[in-house]
């Protein structure tokens, strides 16, 4: 029984390890003194004073409108992408269509982000259009590495449902578009607002990506922080980074709390309907067998 | 017009066709071809133009001129700066690979052995910190890690130093932050692999007297092979082309492919020399990169 202890040990550990500095930093942001390795006192004057920062507030608000689309485009795109993947076993070049769609996982972002902008670039040249590279430009490459994660959360939610039921709607003869509307849409609708509010985060986040596609005057948060950051520790940059961390928390926790409560309300949905149905067809074995199999 | 509509009909595709067409052409045109843009640029020359490179054919007086210029790859042979860069790159990678498997196997391992809403709640805690922006987790680090800062109060105070031993701006730093940074995507493929095991295996082989480790060596590891895989290249693969963590943490000795790429770029506007690191970089990663689908694919055949 030692690996036990040992593997929870690690455990331990390793969840300190990722908290601790996350944890000081937010405490540090409340530090009264400006040197930021002395404590001071407590004080909020660092968050006061980022409401004055007009620059700061404009790139929060660009980067906040991006995550909006991003979240939007990469949900439909992901989706689209995942039940491809799950439903459509045999098109041509189905494995170049997976390889694409998980490739953007593990590709360097400087390699995506230099690629993309040449596009861009190239694309100015050809058709004139994008003129200027900015919100439009960083929502495209967003949406691109966005849908990636979306696929692989929502494929996995697809390739555990039970088939029979979108089987059934189609037999009773809905089109294929509805049974997507009225039946797996509804069942996997968790991971999509999972799938929804993790590309909100990633977008929120992502800084070489937006560095590359950017144009002039149309900077983003991480790119505001990172220019900042670059220059060394500063109190005001404590406080941004707590904000963030505070937002990205809550937006995690709804999302859990969200899927478990759907995930509790379906397995007892299904208990009740499992229960009904044995009392009834007990009370009355050969009508309610029909009417239970239909 | 009703001839208009009729043909115009005859082009809109099938519903079956839009579904599969509009997220492949998507990834083709905004993930696939700009590849082939990058090699195409990786072959033209620096030039003082917007956009700063020349075009690597032309045509005039019916003549196709195609002009394809490897001196961006033979400096990058003949560079000290840029091979340096690549191996720094690897061994980084490499060295953290393993170091996130080693922390994150034990890990993943105890959560399987919770209970099932405590293994929710515990991978909950794991993934968090990947929604949040790794600029604000390597930027904690930094000062945490600075000379000033609270590691080094720390170790001064236990006395196990009277000095400021330097740890940011070095290679130590980068390490930390890499573990720090990709220990989550270790984690989940392997907690993912880990929870769908037989657990009526390791008490057959308990029952017939193998022990605690040996089991864990012969049934566990073997069978967590595709979660290990997947790990190792979900870090490995980033991890080389990584650029925030070496900037904010590493030193100027550390030499990385991706800081390097990110300098030739925005620093010397050097696009060309720019895409020829990209192209290498990914003759680098395309194995890695291969291997990685494939394990994927065969853990989402076995899930099933």
């Amino acid at each position: 029984m030692k690996r036990f202890g040992f593997s929870k040990f690690m455990l331990v550990f390793g969840l300190s390890f990722i908290y601790l500095p996350m944890l000081i930093l937010v405490i540090y942001s409340f530090n009264a003194s400006k040197l930021v390795t002395v404590w001071g006192g407590w004080s909020f004057k660092w968050y006061a004073g980022l409401l004055d920062n007009s620059q700061l507030m404009g790139s929060v608000v660009r980067s906040l409108e991006i995550a909006c689309y991003t979240a939007i485009a990469a949900v439909a795109l992901g989706t689209l992408a995942a039940f491809v993947l799950t439903r459509v076993t045999r098109f041509k070049g189905r494995t170049l269509f997976g390889g694409l769609v998980t490739a953007p996982l593990v590709m360097p972002e400087v390699i995506t982000g230099l690629s993309l902008l040449l596009l861009f670039v190239a694309m100015a040249q050809m058709i004139g259009w994008p003129m200027e590279r900015g919100i439009v430009t960083i929502w495209i490459a967003h949406t691109t590495f966005c849908a990636a994660y979306v696929a692989v959360v929502v494929s996995a939610r697809l390739r555990e449902l039970d088939l029979s039921i979108e089987e059934a709607a189609m037999d009773l003869g809905a089109k294929p578009f509805k049974v997507f509307f009225l039946i797996t849409i509804p069942m996997i609708a968790p991971s999509l607002a999972a799938g929804g509010m993790m590309s909100f985060a990633l977008s929120l986040d992502d800084l070489v990506l937006a560095s590359f596609v950017s144009g002039p005057g149309s900077t983003t948060l991480p790119m505001e922080v990172f220019s900042a950051v670059r220059l060394g520790v500063k109190p005001e940059i404590n406080a941004v980074a707590s904000l963030i961390l505070l937002a990205v928390s809550i937006v995690t926790f709804m999302v859990w709390y969200f899927s478990r409560r759907a995930e509790a309300s379906r397995k007892r949905a299904i208990q009740e309907a499992m229960d009904q149905t044995a009392s009834e067809s007990w009370q009355q074995p050969k009508k309610q067998m029909v009417g239970a199999t239909a | 017009m009703r001839t208009f509509n009729q043909q115009f009909l005859r082009l809109v595709p099938s519903g079956r066709k839009l579904v599969i067409g509009i997220p492949f052409l998507w990834l083709c045109l905004f993930f696939m071809l700009p590849f082939f843009l990058v090699m195409k640029i990786s072959f033209s020359e620096a030039a003082l133009a917007i956009p700063p490179y020349s075009e690597i054919y032309t045509y005039a007086e019916q003549k196709f001129n195609l002009l394809l210029n490897i001196g961006n790859y033979t400096l990058l042979g003949e560079d000290e700066l840029y091979l340096s860069a690549y191996l720094g790159s690897l061994k980084v990678a490499l060295f953290s690979t393993l170091m996130c498997l080693v922390i994150g196997f034990p890990m993943a391992y105890a959560i399987t052995k919770a209970s099932k809403e405590a293994q929710n709640v515990l991978m909950l805690l794991i993934m968090m910190p990947t929604w949040t922006a790794i600029l604000i987790r390597v930027y904690a680090w930094m000062g945490i890690l600075s000379n000033n800062g609270l590691l080094n109060g720390f170790l001064m105070w236990i006395g196990l130093t009277d000095h400021p031993i330097e740890i940011l701006n070095t290679n130590t730093a980068v390490y930390i932050g890499v573990v720090y940074a990709y220990l989550p995507f270790m984690i989940l493929p392997l907690y993912a692999n880990l929870v769908k095991h037989d657990q009526s295996l390791l008490e057959a082989a308990s029952d017939l007297g193998s022990s605690t480790f040996n089991s864990f060596w012969k049934i566990t590891v073997p069978l967590a092979k595709n979660g290990i895989i997947a790990g190792c290249m979900l870090v490995f693969i980033p991890v080389v082309g990584e650029f925030v963590i070496p900037e904010l943490l590493g030193g100027p000795e550390t030499l990385m492919i991706g800081r390097v790429l990110w300098q030739e770029f925005f620093n010397n506007r050097d696009w060309p020399v720019a895409s020829a690191l990209a192209v290498v970089m990914l003759l680098i990663l395309i194995v890695p990169i291969l291997l990685f689908n494939r394990s994927q694919a065969k853990e989402m055949e076995a899930r099933g």
